[in-house]
């Protein structure tokens, strides 16, 4: 019979085993940042052009793990945890087989320290979209596979969770937002790891030598149908932590229930097709199929990300003005806890993901602009502006509220902890910018040195792009402090933080539990958010103006006369 | 199309087709990996394999 415990704070019933299940996939995750964040910086010193620390095939091997250890390992043991934590304690049902739970935990740890001996092995410096014809060692793509496959059981796991739920009748109506945020990524999930299967399990043959030949742009079709849509895993988890978040701090409902679900529908619609934007300048491939999939299926997906970004925020405003924060239009903001780690992670994500991540992803999506930028650095520039400044800075503002939560342990460095979303989100979103402006000089991605100094064929790079090299390398090490602060705070909470003290009631008593309204089916039922129409047009401004600059730009690059 | 889901929460039939849709997680699962297995996969797939081989 499951078992469960009150939360002193959130008065939320958690499920023993669930509660494992969550602590020991967060604190997975968090190692495998640690170790990835590492080769990040390694790999950021390389490419600083003064530094160039790493030689050829180490920088190879370094590349390879930092995709693979931060990309996949960190974030989808988060996300693990952020499923059972909205399924089974949002729903405030039991876990549905947890045993099943601990499969899935195996299963992902023991194939990502596969794949990571694989890649330190040294014979499988590939990169984590091990493209055909290159060939790693068998091991390399086993670990990857049982990843994938344990991943699905959490999948499965959630989807028996929300079954039992609606089953019990422990919600009544709709489950909350938040939980429908995390059903999308999980939807999203299963056809990730669906479409993974059917290229990565023939691969592994190949590299066993039972298959004689992959086709390689076979592989890059159906791979980027798992590459891509793993990375819109990572956006629904992400968005699903905002909601979660503007609940759990200030109450705030959604301005409309509604508009939110259909933007999160939107994404399970057609999210997934623009795994076509990876292909657009491969040959052999029509340009319906490129442009259905891109354009037509990617605009609605953007709709659904400018949904959530107008409704987050709002959501917020409409919170921070019933409190009664209502002078003109920014108090609510001014007012903002800013010092609140959970608060500041979550803000920047929100802003960043939008302005750095989302409105280059836009550009980038568009047959016609893509070949500007096409493999240079831009394209990392534009996903650390995703994958890092918005999800990854997400989670880290999740964290710092359900570490302390669910361990029911104080921070221990909260001054550190102040200013830790600050120095991670802006040395990161930096280090973005920078490569993009690298990209844009022509700089390539995945490169060792764009000096060439050992190379028959030389090109010359403008000084501009050598110091945005070095721009980048910087604010990537700083950002990369940044993490790492994230990571000793968590550690050091987990492992030595002293106990919690049962809150004394008498200081602002909330009113609800916190976290209440997260667990909540409802609307806040006003539109009344004159502040955040100003942030979204602000927001459509730069968006319109960086759109067409690109067409310009590209105007420029070939010389019609 | 989707009535006969997992929606039978006892309230009638007087919720709109939308919020039934929402409600409904195996439907929307269904149609998550169907539209771009079809759209994207199939429809790529189907693509390559009718590249002319060289002679
Ligand atoms: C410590 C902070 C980090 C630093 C300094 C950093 C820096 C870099 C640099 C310089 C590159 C190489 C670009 C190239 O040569 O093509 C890179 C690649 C990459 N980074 Fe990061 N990064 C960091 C954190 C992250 C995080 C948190 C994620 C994901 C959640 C991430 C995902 C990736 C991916 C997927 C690649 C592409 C690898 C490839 O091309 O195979 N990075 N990073
Ligand atoms: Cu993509």
């Amino acid at each position: 019979m499951a078992q469960f415990r009150t939360c002193p704070d959130t008065g939320f019933a958690i499920d023993l085993a669930a509660d494992k299940l969550i602590k020991w996939n967060a604190v997975t995750a968090v190692v495998f940042l640690l170790v990835g964040g590492l080769f990040g910086i390694l790999v950021a010193l390389t490419r600083w052009p003064a530094v160039h620390l790493l030689d050829a095939d180490l920088f190879y091997l370094a590349l390879t793990a930092h995709g693979l250890d931060v990309l996949l390992v960190w974030i989808i043991f988060f996300e693990m945890a952020l499923l059972y934590f909205t399924s089974s304690i949002l729903l405030k049902t039991r876990l549905a087989a947890p045993w099943l739970g601990w499969v899935q935990y195996t299963l992902m740890l023991v194939g990502a320290l596969i794949t990571n001996v694989a890649v330190l092995q040294g014979e499988s410096s590939v990169m984590f979209t091990s493209y055909v014809p290159m060939m790693a060692a068998p091991h390399f793509y086993l670990g990857v596979i049982l990843f994938a496959v344990g991943a699905l059981m959490g999948c499965v796991v959630f989807f028996s969770t929300l079954y039992i739920a609606k089953r019990d009748k422990t919600y009544e109506g709709s489950i909350p937002l938040v939980t429908f945020g995390a059903m999308t990524a999980a939807i999203i999930a299963v056809f990730t790891i669906l479409a993974g299967a059917v290229i990565l399990i023939p691969t592994f043959f190949w590299s066993l030598g039972f298959i004689g030949n992959i086709d390689t742009l076979m592989y890059r079709v159906i791979w980027w149908g798992l590459g891509h849509s793993s990375q819109q895993i990572n956006v629904a988890a992400q968005i699903a932590c905002w909601y979660a978040i503007a609940a759990i701090l200030f109450g705030a409902k959604p301005l409309s229930e509604k508009v939110s679900r259909t933007a999160f529908l939107f994404y399970i619609l057609f999210l997934q097709l623009a795994s076509a934007h990876h292909i657009l300048v491969d040959p052999g491939i029509s340009s319906e199929w490129k442009i259905f999939n891109t354009s037509y299926a990617l605009y609605l997906a953007v709709l659904g990300s400018m949904l959530h970004g107008l409704t987050v925020p709002g959501a917020v405003e409409a919170a921070l003005r019933k409190k009664g924060y209502n002078r003109g239009l920014f108090e609510w903001l001014r007012k903002a806890p800013w010092g609140n780690p959970v608060f500041a992670g979550f803000a920047l994500s929100v802003v960043l993901f939008g302005f750095l991540g989302g409105i280059t992803g836009v550009m980038m999506g568009t047959e016609q602009l893509n070949i500007i930028i096409h493999n240079t650095l831009y394209v990392p520039g534009h996903f650390h502006g995703t994958v890092v400044v918005g999800t990854t800075l997400a989670f880290m503002a999740m964290a710092y509220w359900l570490v302390p939560v669910l361990w029911q342990k104080e921070l221990v460095f909260p001054g550190l902890a102040k200013w830790q979303p600050y120095l991670f989100g802006l040395g990161m979103g930096l280090a973005s910018i920078f490569m993009m402006g690298a990209g844009t000089l022509g700089v390539p991605r995945r490169h060792w040195d764009i000096s060439f100094a050992d190379a028959m064929m030389v090109h010359e790079f403008p000084a501009a792009a050598y110091m945005m090299m070095g721009l980048a390398g910087i604010s990537g090490v700083i950002g990369g402090i940044g993490g790492g602060i994230f990571i000793l705070n968590m550690v050091s909470t987990i492992l030595f933080g002293k106990a919690k003290v049962p809150a004394p009631a008498a200081e602002e008593a909330p009113a609800a539990p916190i976290g209440g309204a997260a667990t909540e089916y409802g609307s806040a039922s006003t539109l009344e958010v004159p502040g955040t129409f100003v942030l979204a047009l602000v927001f459509l401004t730069a968006f319109v103006l960086y759109y067409f600059v690109n067409w310009k730009y590209l105007a420029s690059v070939w010389g019609m006369s | 199309m989707s009535e006969h889901d997992s929606t039978h929460a006892g309230d009638g039939g007087s919720i709109p087709f939308m919020q039934k849709l929402l409600d409904s997680p195996f439907i929307l699962l269904f149609i998550g990996v169907a539209m771009p297995t079809v759209i994207y996969i199939i429809w790529g797939v189907m693509e390559i394999v009718s590249i002319p081989v060289a002679p």
